[in-house]
């Protein structure tokens, strides 16, 4: 026999879980004497490493002195190097009278992210198309320089934080329209395009990137005319582009095979030609599926730049790197242990900015209105 | 051709065509006056889909000529997508664009098709969309929309550009039976208007009720052809009985 329902049964809310902080310690950390045990356990080790920690890191460390004498070992941390040469790792060796030419850039590539990124900013559309076509003219002209009364300044004093930034961002920028056309290539139905698609991207992604940046610096040389003569970082950044677009390629191919048949066929069947159906119904359904692979790849770009170490450009790595090796700065392990974590640091707050950003732009993308995206 | 209306919309002659080694359309022969409502059944795999698709040369036939209201379909791509923009066509999934809402679904082909201003393209959406009887939806995405209602606004969206010939391609089977409805009642009141249709449907009533001619297809050829009436009351072929009595016996 069936129970059946004689009176509308009423909506109930769900049951709450142990409420509050302490609701949340008990059921979590204490709710058995094991628990409890192996809480307390962690708890020491956790105390036992950052203790240390803390204290080498801020209490102990040194924050000012001119050389190694300043921070004696079994000290703390050794700040004082990295103030003494917070210069060079910004700005590399631009001439210190120029300076303001890169606090310029710095200003002008902040504003424009940050006006990109926050969604109501009024012509969002325009600072993204000038940050996109003009910002790289602007900082081309200011950092090189040789026009307007602008000094100029050869890319060997470029170096710091600046270089690295214009090789991440070179890289990155050159390479999502590279990969996104050796993409729409390796799926075209046209063999020959397929064919060359396909073997550029495999090409570049079977080499080494160490391999691809010595090509680069020393064997591109030879093989153009007497008298033309690129500039290495010219050349750097062409090979990083080039390079990183193959991964790009996969990612948004990895995309493009996540949209069903039925969208192409929809975009057909209403007389929407190639490029048009690629650009307003396929390609803005891919990327938002690639979000994750597409900010892996560019924290993969910004952590490679690091590379151009090895054919002598000097990044903001490289520039702590040089440092270490001066004459007033030879000491003990814990020199280089605080030169390479501020290193490691600057990196991370890079990278971890653009996973946040990741993040944000996945939520608000493919917003919870939008769950067509999995139903399709 | 019983009560033809003037000139044929659709000429289909001698058409053949293989998936790879598979023979799927076998000499087909058809030719679709202005106006008229033709209803294509047969059991799954017989070609009736492809031969649709075929139409809008969503499918390329290998031999024999399909001409679209005066123009031969051939491997031109500004023909293509001419014939493509008079000839609507609804799918058994809907594929509405889940990243657009369901206005700017109805908005785009017109805007980048026949580069029509926006406003104007929008007044037209909101029209079709009242006639399929949604226009309160107009600002949601597809996915928080039930399946009838993705449908009527995928058969909005065809509409909206103004096309000669609407293909339906089983465009109920993947809805909830009381759903199918909604969606019938749109293509009634399209029939209506004269609008010239090729409807692949399992809907015996429909073709019944809204059909010029039911034509039956098995293994990739047209078996049977004739008006609803005879065709449900006296099916000349076995395999047209055979069928009709599996779908029609519950």
């Amino acid at each position: 026999m069936a129970f059946v329902a004689s009176r509308p049964e009423p909506t109930l809310p769900a049951p709450v879980a142990a409420a509050g902080v302490l609701g949340w310690l008990r059921q979590n950390l204490f709710s058995s004497p094991i628990n409890t045990l192996v809480t307390i356990i962690v708890l020491y080790a956790i105390y036992r490493i950052v203790d240390p920690l803390i204290s080498w890191a801020f209490i102990n460390a040194v924050w000012t002195g001119t050389s190694a004498d300043a921070c004696p070992d079994g000290h703390g941390a050794c700040w004082a190097f990295v103030r003494a040469r917070f210069r060079q790792i910004v700005y590399g060796d631009y001439p210190l009278d120029q300076l303001w030419r890169i606090n310029v850039l710095y200003a002008i590539f902040a504003g424009g992210l940050v006006a990109l990124m926050y969604p109501r900013t009024p012509g969002r559309k325009w600072v993204g198309l000038f940050m996109l076509t003009g910002f790289p003219v602007v900082a081309f002209l200011l950092l090189v320089g040789g026009v307007f009364g602008l000094r100029f300044v050869g890319t060997n004093n470029w170096g710091g934080l600046m270089l690295t930034l214009v090789v991440a961002v070179t890289a990155i920028v050159g390479s999502i329209p590279l990969g996104l056309i050796l993409a729409l290539g390796r799926r075209s139905e046209m063999k020959a395009i397929r064919s060359v698609s396909t073997a550029f991207i495999e090409l570049w992604r079977g080499v080494p990137l160490i391999a691809v940046l010595f090509m680069a610096s020393a064997l591109f040389p030879l093989f153009t005319p007497e008298g033309v003569n690129f500039d290495k970082l010219v050349r750097t950044l062409l090979a990083f582009a080039i390079f990183s677009s193959a991964f790009m390629a996969e990612v948004f191919r990895g995309g493009l095979q996540a949209i069903p048949r039925g969208q192409y066929e929809a975009a057909k069947s209403l007389g929407i030609g190639y490029w048009k159906m690629m650009g307003y119904v396929i390609l803005p359904q891919a990327i938002r599926h690639v979000i994750p692979a597409l900010v892996n790849t560019c924290i993969g770009i910004f952590k490679e730049t690091t590379l151009v170490l090895v054919i002598g450009l000097t990044d903001l790595l490289g520039v702590i790197q040089l440092g270490l090796s001066d004459t007033d700065w030879i000491g003990g392990g814990h020199i280089y242990a605080s030169g390479y974590l501020f290193a490691g640091l600057a990196f991370w707050a890079f990278t971890f900015g653009m996973s946040r950003y990741s993040i944000h732009l996945e939520r608000h993308s493919v917003s919870g209105k939008n769950q067509a995206l999995q139903t399709l | 051709m019983n009560e033809a209306q003037g000139a044929a919309m659709i000429e289909i002659r001698d058409v053949h065509k293989w998936f790879g080694d598979f023979h799927v359309l076998k000499n087909i022969n058809l030719t679709v006056a202005k106006g008229e409502r033709i209803v294509i059944c047969g059991p799954s795999g017989s070609g009736k889909s492809t031969l649709i698709r075929c139409i809008n040369r969503l499918e390329a036939h290998q031999q024999g000529n399909i001409i679209v209201d005066g123009i031969e379909l051939t491997d031109n791509l500004k023909q293509i997508d001419a014939i493509r923009s008079e000839v609507g066509m609804v799918f058994q999934d809907f594929n509405l664009f889940p990243h657009l809402t369901v206005l700017e679904n109805l908005v785009l082909a017109p805007h980048l098709v026949r580069r029509m201003p926006r406003a104007e393209a929008e007044e037209i959406a909101m029209n079709y969309l009242g006639r399929v009887r949604i226009p309160d939806q107009a600002n949601k995405y597809p996915g928080q929309l039930s399946g009838g209602q993705q449908q009527r606004v995928a058969i909005a969206r065809s509409l909206c550009m103004s096309p000669k010939i609407m293909l339906f391609d089983e465009v109920t089977s993947a809805l909830d039976p009381e759903m199918v409805k909604e969606v019938l009642d749109v293509m009634i009141g399209l029939a209506d208007e004269g609008m010239t249709m090729l409807v692949v449907t399992h809907e015996m009533g429909f073709a019944r009720t809204v059909a010029n001619r039911v034509i039956f297809m098995d293994l990739g050829q047209i078996i049977e052809e004739n008006e609803p009436r005879a065709f449900f009351e006296a099916p000349q072929h076995e395999r047209t009985r055979n069928f009709l009595e599996q779908i029609l016996s519950h």
